[in-house]
């Protein structure tokens, strides 16, 4: 796994957009990517991650900052001179071409020779398994096939840099999930950096090297997927990335690393760890995964509490419990199916967490 | 258990054959599919297929003059030209039992079909008539037919118009379409150009060529970024010109053409202000109408649309993506404009340019209101036919050439970008 101190390849360097001089799009952005590295931005729609995307194959200008490729400011070079590859949504392939003419488009225009152009054609399809289509219109082909040939013409020739906005979006999800793999080997196998969107979180985790969480125009948190999931610095990312059981309360003590919660409706303190809250008597949301929640022990005897069994649901490798728990109602513990799960609904059971996987963060706005 | 392979036709769970059966559920809808489409069938079996058969027979119809002269042409046949320089006695008196007693009203119909051929037709039988009529009403029945008719006028010793009936004596003939070309018969059949200050259709029919090709070529060359406007602009933006384009097409055909009629006359709008501009001399003043310029400039803002409207439901279901995605690969915006756009645009240009071309091509009000002398195209010649000289078998001829010719360039088309390749929308 590449680190974000390895030498910058893409910088970002506070980078605002607005479209109509009233809203900001994207607000100081400060992003740094490496080489080799496969970065996904992630975010809602609207949240600015493809118009930060666009602005990097030069489709759009920034309103404020310069951005940098292998330490060039970019924004006076126009779209065709960046050499960025790019793979749209909707796979951009022209229609009136075959799939060998697609691929050769960017070759041609770059005057390369007919035995060079056919040769890097032929390699590029062979390399997404598309080598009998080559003479086939993009319209015989099935979605699947359409996404790989525009893959391969990003790729044919030889970028810096690929970006993908959401290439996957139009593909059913068996293949979604095939062609998540597929891309992932290309970029170990060729090693070229990658800029990929997506508002599918599974897609990052399964993807990335790194995330860029954005909400709202700005990156929320910029991590590896496991970072990111663990140790969300968030109510955003905490929500956005995998589920979360979240409640309320009031910051009553800090000690260390860890403070003392107040629910809100007075059903107890809860021991959390101290990540992004403010002073004593303020505000917290309280976040912890549904799979780090233990049933029916004390454990070592923090953050001990009673719920009630609300509705179960069998789901093959694990069950899910949603609970009744301090008020809530929507709490969801996963549970792995190890065969001897012998609750059922109504009842009430004991459950406990960790104070080190329950996390303190900001109130959602 | 041994599963039975039965060569025998499948029957449904009924016994009934399964291909009968398939049969008999699906009558239902073809009849009545046949009967929803009947109407139409009906209509274009009116309207379009036997109007367009009975131009094609008219144009080589010669039957209706050859009910009125049977025997006399009947007598011609016989006339053997190498022996003989005038028509044996028989043919005279043929015809002057033909002239004595054939129906006024077919015979005068009659006439008009001969003068075709040859003028002063018209003249020598009317005034023939009169001198049999006078004989038969008196009962005096001349000896000889032959100098009968020579004595009541001289013409009828001349050889030409004998020579000229020889055109009339079959039921199809082939001279109107001649005719349309500048040509004719001479006087032993042959066919040969018109005289000179005769020819008139092989030059208007070029012109009708060259108006509609520079008509299409202008409406392409106009309607192109209009149309990729349309295509590209804001919604509240391309509704606007989208009306612009449309309420000329809606208004008058006659109240546009009179329009540009006052806009480009000699005292008219554009020379007015380029007068007082200083541009123009006020004795040098521009002739921009009642000539080719003015059919020009009227037939391509009046056919505009039919350009634009192709073009642009073509242009809208084309993804912004692609010049996006061919700057991305590195193409300049002309180049990506070229190689990617372009060619996407082909079905709509091919779609607007054939019917701007069709409909060009047979243009007659506009041409004729504006085109003044010679700015006239063919269409104005089948009008002219139609109404003042009621030749209607050149004009059916005429027609069926423009049918032709539209056929051709049908065919050429097809030939060259394909017909499936068209799409109006």
């Amino acid at each position: 796994m590449n680190s974000a101190t390895e030498k910058t390849f893409v910088k970002f360097e506070k980078i605002d957009k607005s479209y109509d001089g009233e809203v900001l799009v994207v607000k100081n952005l400060n992003l740094d990517i490496a080489k080799g590295e496969f970065v996904t931005m992630l975010g809602p729609s609207g949240s600015g991650k493809t118009t930060t995307l666009m602005m990097l194959a030069g489709f759009e200008t920034p309103t404020n900052g310069e951005i940098y490729l292998d330490g060039m400011p970019i924004s006076k070079i126009p779209p065709y001179e960046r050499e960025i590859g790019m793979v749209f949504q909707n796979y951009a392939l022209f229609p009136h071409m075959t799939v060998q003419e697609n691929l050769a488009f960017p070759l041609e225009v770059r005057k390369m020779s007919k035995a060079e152009t056919k040769e890097k054609v032929q390699k590029a399809l062979d390399m997404v398994e598309l080598g009998e289509f080559g003479t086939r219109f993009p319209a015989q082909l099935s979605g699947g096939q359409q996404q790989r040939v525009a893959l391969a013409r990003a790729l044919v020739f030889e970028p810096r840099l690929v970006l993908m906005d959401e290439p996957l979006g139009a593909l059913d999800k068996n293949l979604r999930e095939q062609m998540q793999y597929e891309i992932k080997h290309i970029h170990d196998r060729i090693g070229i950096t990658v800029v990929y969107v997506t508002h599918d979180q599974s897609e990052a985790l399964t993807m990335s090297n790194r995330i860029a969480v954005f909400n709202d125009g700005v990156v929320q948190q910029l991590s590896t997927p496991d970072i990111l999931y663990e140790k969300p610095e968030n109510s955003f990312v905490a929500q956005f990335i995998g589920e979360n059981n979240r409640m309320t309360g009031t910051i009553k003590s800090v000690e260390n690393n860890y403070c003392s919660v107040e629910l809100e409706n007075g059903a107890g303190t809860v021991k959390a760890l101290k990540v992004n809250v403010g002073e004593i008597g303020e505000k917290t949301q309280l976040s912890v995964r549904p799979e780090r929640v233990s049933l029916g022990s004390d454990g070592n005897g923090e953050n001990v509490f009673t719920g009630k069994v609300e509705e179960l649901i069998y789901l093959g490798d694990h069950i899910r419990v949603r609970l009744d728990v301090c008020g809530n109602n929507e709490f969801i513990v996963k549970v792995p199916n190890e065969g001897s799960f012998d609750y059922n609904e109504g009842d009430s059971i004991k459950l406990n967490w960790n104070p080190n996987d329950i996390r303190a963060l900001d109130l959602p706005n | 258990m041994e599963v039975p392979i039965s060569t025998a036709e499948l029957l449904t769970t009924d016994g009934v054959p399964l291909k009968q059966s398939l049969k008999k559920a699906e009558r239902k809808n073809k009849i009545r599919a046949f009967l929803l489409v009947f109407p139409l069938l009906l209509f274009i079996i009116v309207t379009f297929v036997m109007p367009i058969g009975d131009m094609l027979l008219r144009s080589v119809d010669d039957t209706q003059i050859n009910t009125v002269f049977p025997n006399t042409f009947s007598e011609f046949k016989k006339w053997d030209k190498e022996k003989d320089e005038l028509p044996p006695e028989e043919v005279y008196k043929a015809l002057f039992e033909e002239l004595a007693y054939g129906d006024k009203i077919q015979v005068g119909r009659a006439l008009t079909r001969m003068n075709y051929s040859k003028s002063g037709w018209k003249s020598l039988i009317k005034n023939t008539s009169r001198a049999i009529k006078k004989a038969v009403k008196k009962n005096e029945f001349p000896d000889s037919y032959k100098d009968f008719l020579i004595t009541a006028n001289d013409k009828w010793a001349d050889p030409t118009f004998w020579y000229a009936m020889g055109q009339m004596v079959n039921n199809q003939t082939p001279i109107y379409y001649y005719n349309a070309i500048d040509m004719t018969y001479d006087q032993d059949q042959n066919v040969i150009r018109q005289e000179e200050n005769r020819r008139v259709y092989v030059q208007t029919w070029i012109k009708t060529l060259k108006v509609s090709v520079y008509v299409t070529f202008f409406c392409l060359v106009l309607g192109f970024p209009v149309a990729h406007l349309l295509a590209n602009l804001p919604l509240r933006y391309s509704n606007l010109l989208m009306i612009f384009v449309l309420l000329p097409f809606w208004t008058s055909l006659l109240v546009r053409t009179t329009a540009w009629i006052v806009m480009l006359q000699q005292q008219g709008v554009i020379n007015g202000i380029l007068v007082w501009l200083g541009i123009l001399n006020d004795d040098g003043r521009l002739s921009m109408v009642y000539n080719e310029t003015g059919t020009l400039i009227a037939m391509t803002q009046i056919l505009l649309p039919f350009m634009i409207l192709p073009l642009y439901s073509v242009m809208r279901v084309i993804p912004k993506s692609h010049m996006r995605a061919a700057q991305n690969l590195g193409a300049k915006p002309a180049t990506a404009f070229w190689k990617v756009y372009l060619p996407q645009t082909i079905p709509g240009m091919s779609a607007g340019g054939l019917l701007v071309f069709v409909l060009a091509i047979g243009y007659f009000i506009t041409p004729e209101l504006v085109g003044g002398k010679d700015g006239k195209l063919i269409g104005s010649w089948i009008a002219y036919h139609l109404k003042t000289t009621l030749n209607w078998g050149l004009c059916a001829a005429l027609g069926a050439i423009l049918l032709g010719v539209m056929l051709i360039f049908y065919w050429l088309y097809n030939k060259i970008v394909g017909i499936d390749n068209i799409k109006l929308g």
